[in-house]
């Protein structure tokens, strides 16, 4: 256990100095406009700052020095000259309103990787304003009700969504102010044609589908699906948040589908930040996209501008333009890596979740017993693993030194163990996981209680996290 | 190739899975939909990428900044990027495995603290969007705790916050109104008195607003809360190293954009939402929490909380369908804040207002261009001028100066009205050259 810095705290100490001022803010402004108490801030050195800092870094696992099999994720390898790029001091120093002719490389930068964004997906049209990917999902299903608003179609209030959806898809459509409906998956895991029929309306305004979905198959119905809802008069949402299964590989657009998202700190590398900040770009058919959020970057006469009219546009999602500098890494992967190599990429990644999946096999078996994408999702029996429940493996992973899967999720499949290795890791590293996951397999046979009381090797043991919430301490 | 399989690897891996190719493994896909052809650019290599973002970045002109308008140029420690550039840091996942991710969430929890503090607010969430998508959220979540649908907001409000708001309120039966402004460039606090009602769910201060004025906050706040309405506070973090905090004067909710503290402009994004409230609303507050729990060895320890508010747990029942947030850029605002500490913060935040006050002082003395509006200020302040703003922003662009916002733009009353900023970045010299630039007008 690491002391807070408050705790390190000594009054006096200080880390950074700036300039002498003549004079004290009394002497500019009104007495009742000014702060009375110093707020409770610690006072600490450089040093002592860099010290307690980098040592709570190191209380961290990170994909820097963990295997990270985290499902839906999309841990994958984030180059380190990004890094440096995307905060080059013309980059980071650009203010948002400054004349435009004075950031015209940020705007071809994100006028590019709009275009190519727009070539990967077949899609018409993105936006880089979304700042995550739920963000991309709510500027997403903003943009199907303008464009029902523009129809007249108003009166469709509902958004079907599928029982395998991530918790967001349903809070997304609760957040544009549509009624969710939830349909069943069929038993091979993918959308039940016939749910989705059943659900089917005059009031329906989009359907939400991720593709490939969180039990990490592809719909393999997808061109009928997209037919159904199209012929209800709904748009088609591809929640793209499971992209790196797809890129190089197929376009949206031909599947059907009206309006996406895409996660920046997914598929296209950008680090994840410990939550953030992401960048959830949105794209949109011919039909769909005038009610994409504004400004969108234009090229005129070979200048990159933002003031073109957008007069259906359902208005601004955040200030200014996006995140910008994560989509500056976002650049630097597309233009690094060619489409051939994106199509490897997918290609990888899906190996070695397949690859993964098949040598588990009879110890720890898939939910769904075929080939998946890019993701394999397992499920734990504890009646016969000496009731020993997924979150345990999870946690005896961490003795060796992997980080641990998603789990619980998707709720359909009880127990779950949700694996994504990306295609960054080698296949020696995943023979290492396997091999530690055999190791754990065959503790759950002889010694359980390793597993119950795992982690061992941390800087805290298990963590009852049901004791936070029951008088929070949220803050010193 | 961006990926480490050999031949050998490839061939052995199809053998475990029992297929031949990965082709196999892609028959869900419809053939027909399969391998389309892509119109992307040739690879670059890493050399030829660095100098070609390099070749990208010198077509930005660099402009001595006199722009505020929501973003804000200020000088950030070399300790603060070198420490969140930490890979254990940088390439971590939100923190699910709490027993592997202890260094986020104590980062998270010092920055709640923090957050408290300067704003003398009960509890912060770790952190939103952006200012303007956190303010959307304080005044949802004052919607669900009064009950009513009423909003009234200052007229004064940054334009994009505006625009957010209408987006993020549009489906969800709320009205929106805007209080009076008189001629000092403030609000007018009678006219706030008479706008209130029992229908009001709450008021959005900007503090400052957005010309820079700085409002009688304490009054408005007594006006809302007569009627039960409740105060949503808009401010800059770091003006709180000098002015008085919003939990000072009353606020229910605070949004605020925590850019400024350790973060680059880039842009515009990313942005570093922030949001307080009072203890009584800790459940309604969207977004993650990280809190103190224990360890099986009793030990303290570190991890998300109150998650039943959250989208994972209630789909389409939460309170909002955040999930990522912009915890880097936290990281980056705690790291800054611990730096300063409580003296360094006040320094920097007094710099700004004498800066500024420096600069309208000689702005006063430019024959036709007035400074100020008759309110006080922290950094940023309007100018009159002779000629519309437009003019003298691109004529001091050439002389290698960003003069400012153009008023013009958001109202056409204000053609020649420019919003000024001045931080602690600008020396007393650019100043000086910023008014000699003017003389010329």
């Amino acid at each position: 256990m690491e002391l807070l810095s408050i705790e390190k705290s000594k009054p006096g100490r200080r880390g950074v100095r700036f300039e002498k001022t003549h004079k004290q803010a009394v002497d500019y402004l009104p007495e009742n406009l000014l702060r009375t108490t110093a707020p409770r801030l610690p006072e600490m050195s450089e040093f002592d700052t860099v010290r307690h800092f980098t040592r709570l870094s190191q209380l961290n696992y990170s994909l820097d020095g963990q295997f990270y099999p985290l499902g839906s994720c999309t841990m994958k390898y984030n180059p380190k000259a990004y890094d440096k790029l995307s905060v080059l001091e013309p980059f980071a120093n650009a203010h948002p309103f400054a004349p435009e002719n004075a950031v015209q490389g940020t705007l071809q930068i994100m006028y590019e990787l709009q275009e190519m964004l727009k070539e990967i997906t077949g899609l018409s049209a993105f936006t880089l304003q979304p700042a995550a990917g739920a963000h991309g999902e709510l500027t997403g299903i903003l943009t199907v009700r303008a464009y029902h608003d523009a129809h007249g179609s108003s009166s469709r209030t509902e958004v079907i969504v599928p029982d395998t959806a991530h918790g967001t898809n349903p809070a997304t459509a609760n957040m544009a102010g549509y009624a969710v409906v939830n349909i069943k998956s069929s038993a091979d895991g993918c959308v039940d044609k016939k749910a989705l029929q059943a659900a089917l309306s005059d009031k329906t305004a989009a359907v939400m589908l991720t593709v490939p979905n969180t039990v990490g198959l592809f719909e393999k119905d997808i061109r009928e699906i997209s037919d159904m809802v199209h012929k209800a008069g709904a748009l088609l949402y591809m929640d793209g948040a499971n992209f790196n299964a797809l890129i190089g590989l197929a376009k949206p657009a031909d599947f059907g589908v009206d309006v996406m998202h895409l996660n920046l700190h997914k598929t296209f590398a950008a680090p994840h930040g410990g939550g953030g900040p992401g960048s959830g770009p949105v794209g949109a058919a011919e039909h769909v996209a005038p009610f994409l959020p504004k400004p969108i970057v234009e090229k005129k006469d070979g200048v990159y501008t933002l003031t073109g009219e957008m007069p259906q546009s359902l208005g601004k999602m955040k200030a200014f333009y996006g995140n910008i500098a994560v989509v500056l890494r976002g650049y630097c992967y597309l233009r690094q890596f060619d489409a051939d190599t994106l199509k490897d990429i997918a290609e990888k990644a899906i190996l070695n979740a397949n690859y993964v999946r098949a040598k588990l096999k009879g110890k720890f078996d898939a939910f769904f017993d075929v080939n998946c994408m890019h993701e394999c999702v397992l499920s734990i029996d504890p009646s016969t693993m000496n009731g020993v429940h997924t979150a345990d493996v999870a946690k005896r992973l961490l003795d060796y030194g992997f980080y641990a899967p998603t789990i619980y999720f998707p709720l359909i499949v009880p127990e779950a163990m949700m694996i994504e290795p990306t295609e960054t890791e080698s296949k020696d590293m995943l023979d290492a996981f396997v091999e530690a996951l055999e190791e754990i397999y065959n503790e759950i046979q002889i010694t359980p209680q390793l597993l119950h009381e795992a982690p061992r090797t941390r800087v805290v043991g298990r963590i009852d996290e049901v004791s936070a919430a029951r008088q929070p301490n949220l803050r010193w | 190739m961006f990926t480490p399989h050999t031949k050998q690897d490839e061939k052995e891996m199809l053998n475990a899975v029992g297929v031949s190719s990965i082709k196999e493994l892609l028959a869900n896909i419809p053939a027909e939909l399969l391998y389309p052809k892509y119109n992307l650019p040739a690879a670059l290599t890493e050399q030829n990428l660095t100098a070609h973002l390099h070749a990208l970045a010198a077509k930005n002109k660099p402009l001595k900044n006199f722009i505020g308008a929501g973003v804000y140029e200020h000088f950030i420690p070399a300790a603060v990027p070198a420490l969140s550039g930490r890979g254990e840091f940088l390439t971590a996942y939100t923190p699910y495995q709490a027993e592997a991710s202890q260094g986020t969430l104590q980062t998270i929890y010092e920055f709640q603290s923090c957050m408290c503090a300067l704003l003398e607010m009960d509890v912060a969430t770790a952190s939103h969007y952006d200012g303007a998508t956190a303010m959307a959220e304080a005044v949802l979540a004052a919607v669900r705790v009064t009950g009513r649908s009423e909003v009234i907001i200052s007229t004064l409000l940054h334009p994009h916050y505006k625009e957010v708001l209408k987006t993020y309120t549009r489906h969800q039966g709320i009205s929106i109104q805007e209080a009076r402004v008189q001629v000092d460039g403030t609000l007018s606090v009678p006219a706030l008195q008479e706008q209130v009602s029992d229908k009001t769910a709450c008021f959005v201060l900007a503090q400052p607003n957005f010309l820079g004025n700085l409002e009688d906050a304490q009054q408005l706040s007594s006006v809302v809360h007569t009627v039960g309405a409740l105060l949503v506070a808009v401010v800059n973090p770091l003006s709180l190293g000098v002015l008085q905090a919003p939990g000072a004067y009353g606020a229910d909710f605070v949004a605020a954009e925590g850019q400024v503290l350790g973060n680059p402009m880039s842009f515009g994004g990313p942005g570093l939402g922030i949001l307080a409230a009072k203890k009584a609303y800790m459940r309604q507050l969207p977004g993650r929490m990280v809190g103190v729990a224990k360890d099986k060895n009793d030990e303290r320890a570190f991890v998300l909380t109150l998650q039943a508010r959250e989208q994972h747990i209630r789909r389409e029942k939460a309170a909002s369908n955040i999930c990522s947030n912009e915890a880097l850029c936290a990281l980056n605002a705690v790291i800054y804040l611990t730096l300063l500490g409580p003296q360094g913060l006040k320094e920097v935040a007094q710099l700004n207002v004498e800066r500024a006050h420096q600069l309208a002082d000689l702005i006063n003395g430019v024959e036709g261009f007035r400074a100020g509006t008759g309110a006080p200020f922290f950094n940023e302040f309007v100018v009159t001028c002779p000629v519309a703003a437009k003019q003298v922003i691109e004529r001091l662009e050439t002389q290698g100066i960003a003069a400012g916002y153009d008023l013009g733009t958001i109202c056409p009353q204000l053609t020649n009205c420019l919003l000024v900023c001045v931080t602690e970045m600008r020396t007393e010299e650019d100043l000086q050259a910023y008014a000699n630039a003017l003389k010329g007008i």
